[in-house]
């Protein structure tokens, strides 16, 4: 163990004995902070994912994930309104079915926008300078928050309360505020992203995608279809985030057009915090983020989350830049 | 067909003065350009539009031209990605606003400080290096991409420190009232309005708006010699080591962490120079001034441009400046005047969901922006003028790349 791991354990062992010592004290402010926590962190989860994957097969930072997330809810907001029988009161099976058939068609339409979106802005630059797909990127963040803007202006868009809520779907246990949402989005995201470790590890598309980001040229060599394992990467990275757009819409009910820049910049945190390329990594990093903003926003202030949060980025990447599960691997 | 020509008429001025090489190379042409225009431009646009707004403007453009300088030096140079340049710029604004304001009054201190502008423009330029050297020293051992997120954290924590920490900087307040730089003479004419040349006492910058520019013109001359000089010494050939292959550069004898800090360092300093200028001549300093998107849009001159090269840069610069300041600001009330001009001016009132012509413009903006820097950086990757010496690299690239795929294509 080098002494920068010794560093980083030793500031996540400070971490976890101050969380000790206020969990004890207040047990039950401690969990609700906890639940509020593991929801948003399921959320920075999902996102994180996309970018951990882009990354680890491009090396790029792909900048319009976060925005792709937001239009995710944009365009899930949208649908749901079309559902006219499905009423925002109570719980109606009319309400299940809306949610039914709009996440797969969400998902789907931000896959073919990552699609478009790398067909477009990065493929034509996969030999360009490595600068110019990363401007690329932030253009086409540009873009993305530009066409929400457009469609609904600077104004915050309401997102229909199509999960059951009010007073049969809530309990409080010990003190604790738990309600149908907290479980839902935590479960949704679970069962995301174990689909997506059965698709890399399982499938052979998924394995295609692990040897292109070890080595493109070899796995060129090998028959590999590079263009479309790339495109498939960035298909399923959209389909989480649009997902993940989709729960946070249904989460907090309230999206604005530049919300995907924050959360976008948080869950490329988690990613690194996770070990960037790592997936596994990421959906832990994201956790564990979602989990450290909500206890930061409780015992240190809102107002400082953000520093905290990117502090803890700055001292992940000079203590341990592999992040938490990845490995060190040689500079290719 | 001419035919060969070798004796060239030797009285002809046109030859003796060799302008035509000179012209050739167009690091030398885009100089001179810059240089005429630069002369020319307050005195021709006061007589066109009857006041000095465009050379104020042209000041304050000046800001992004240095900005752009200091971080080509980290970028383009060393080839080090740094996405959070406005911190350091922050740094330097903070570092004048503060100490040139009656801010510090109302602080814990209780004592309001009013140090020249002369002075803190050199001090926010070493607290913004010593800024990148603390940053830089722990980080600069990682790899490209892992500066360019340490680089982008720190973007994100300076300006909220600045917004969190009111007690001292005001928060989301702002620090307004900076001082003004002044100066024991300065002097004035039909260029900023007077009627004659005259020489002002105890002249104050507040009183016109060109001795911005004049000392924003100076500080760009600076900054220019200065980097091209950096660039051709021993330094400078260690920076592009580094960035074409650091194990390759170490292993000759560089040391890479002293390099790359100095790079992080001398462009931090840049960015602080160009802060405590920001700082007076904006009068005000707020905590949203220096956001990502600043340090994203530095970027983007840079990187469009031409990384690498200064005078692509400054261009980038100033074309970028121009396009986020000028094109889409105006954007608004120009295609409402248009609308008018070929009669389909009832689309410019609002109407049910359509909030009107210029309202549907202005929230265009964005999206504009982002299909220019795709645009761009579509057709050309490089930049606008990129350097001679990665001109060539590129291409030997693109060589290779065709020559391998030749080889894989064949037998089948």
């Amino acid at each position: 163990m080098s002494v920068g791991d010794l560093g980083f354990f030793l500031i996540v062992a400070i971490a976890l004995v101050l969380l000790a010592g206020e969990a004890v004290a207040h047990p039950s402010q401690f969990a609700q902070v906890l639940v509020f926590g593991l929801a948003d962190g399921a959320i920075y989860a999902l996102v994180a994912l996309g970018y951990t994957m882009v990354y680890g097969i491009i090396e790029l930072i792909n900048f319009a994930h976060g925005d792709v997330f937001t239009l995710g809810a944009y365009v899930g907001a949208t649908i749901m309104a079309f559902f006219a029988g499905a009423s925002e009161d109570s719980f109606l099976v009319a309400n299940l079915i809306a949610l039914l058939i709009t996440f797969p068609v969400v998902m789907l339409i931000m896959g073919a926008v990552n699609i478009t979106i790398e067909r477009v802005a990065y493929r034509p630059l996969r030999n360009a300078p490595r600068l110019a797909p990363l401007i690329t990127a932030i253009g086409m963040s540009f873009l993305l928050e530009g066409i929400m803007f457009l469609w609904h202006g600077p104004a915050t868009v309401h997102v229909p309360d199509l999960l059951p809520h009010g007073s049969g779907f809530q309990t409080t246990i010990g003190g604790v505020f738990i309600s149908f949402k907290d479980v839902f989005v935590v479960i949704a995201a679970a069962i995301l992203v174990t689909l997506l470790a059965i698709f890399i590890n399982g499938s052979k598309l998924g394995k295609a995608m692990r040897a292109t980001a070890q080595d493109r040229d070899a796995s060129q060599l090998m028959g590999i279809n590079i263009n479309r394992t790339i495109a498939a990467t960035f298909f399923i990275g959209a389909v989480l985030a649009g997902a993940g757009g989709m729960i946070w819409g249904l989460y907090f009910n309230t999206i604005t057009y530049n919300l995907g820049f924050r959360t976008g910049l948080v869950a490329f945190t988690s990613a690194v915090f996770g070990g960037i390329g790592n997936i596994p990594g990421a959906a832990l990093g994201g956790m564990v983020i979602g989990l450290t903003a909500a206890f930061s926003d409780n015992y240190i202030g809102s107002k400082w989350t953000q520093v905290v949060i990117f502090g803890i980025l700055i001292g992940v990447l000079v203590f341990r830049p592999t992040g938490l599960l990845g490995m060190r691997v040689p500079e290719k | 067909m001419s035919e060969p020509t070798t004796v060239r008429k030797p009285g002809s001025l046109w030859a003796r003065l060799h302008l035509r090489e000179r012209i050739k190379d167009r690091d030398t042409a885009i100089y001179g350009v810059l240089l005429v225009v630069v002369l020319v431009w307050p005195m021709s646009t006061y007589y066109a539009t009857g006041s000095s707004f465009l050379t104020s403007q042209a000041a304050h453009a000046g800001t992004w031209v240095l900005l752009a300088i200091g971080l080509n030096v980290v970028v383009g140079f060393a080839g080090l990605l740094d996405l959070g340049y406005a911190a350091f710029f922050a740094i330097g604004a903070y570092c004048y606003a503060l100490f040139a304001s009656f801010q510090l009054q109302s602080s814990p201190l209780h004592h309001a400080y009013h140090l020249p502008f002369w002075l803190m423009l050199f001090v926010g330029m070493f607290v913004a290096a010593a800024a990148g050297a603390i940053l830089g020293f722990p980080t600069l051992r990682l790899r490209g991409d892992y500066l360019a997120i340490v680089t982008l954290g720190f973007g994100e924590i300076v300006p909220q420190l600045f917004l969190n920490l009111d007690q001292w900087t005001g928060g989301i307040n702002a620090i307004g009232s900076i001082d003004q730089p002044s100066l024991p003479g300065w002097i004035t004419g039909p260029w900023a309005g007077a009627t004659s040349i005259a020489i002002l006492p105890n002249f104050n910058f507040s009183y016109d708006p060109t001795a911005y520019y004049v000392l924003v013109v100076i500080m760009i001359i600076i900054a220019v010699v200065l980097v091209t000089n950096l660039h051709r010494s021993r330094l400078g050939r260690a920076w592009m080591a580094i960035r074409e292959d650091e194990v390759a550069a170490a292993a000759m004898g560089i040391n890479t962490v002293t390099t790359k800090l100095l790079a992080f360092s001398i462009g931090a300093s840049f960015s602080g120079f160009a802060g405590a200028y920001y700082g007076a001549s904006f009068g005000l300093v707020s905590p949203d001034s220096f956001l990502f998107v600043v340090s994203i849009t530095v970027l983007v001159m840079v990187v469009l441009g031409g990384m690498g090269n200064i005078t692509g840069v400054i261009v980038g610069a100033i074309a970028i400046y121009f396009v986020l300041n000028n094109v889409l600001v105006s954007l608004p009330t120009n295609a409402e005047s248009f609308a008018n001009a070929v009669g389909l001016g009832f689309i410019t009132k609002t109407n049910g969901d359509w909030p009107g012509l210029a309202e549907e413009a202005r929230r265009l903006q964005f999206l504009l922006y982002g299909l220019i820097l795709v645009g761009m950086m579509l057709l050309r990757p490089q930049g606008l003028f990129p350097s001679r010496v990665r001109e060539q690299e590129l291409k030997h690239d693109a060589v290779v790349e065709e020559e391998t795929v030749a080889e894989q294509v064949p037998t089948r």
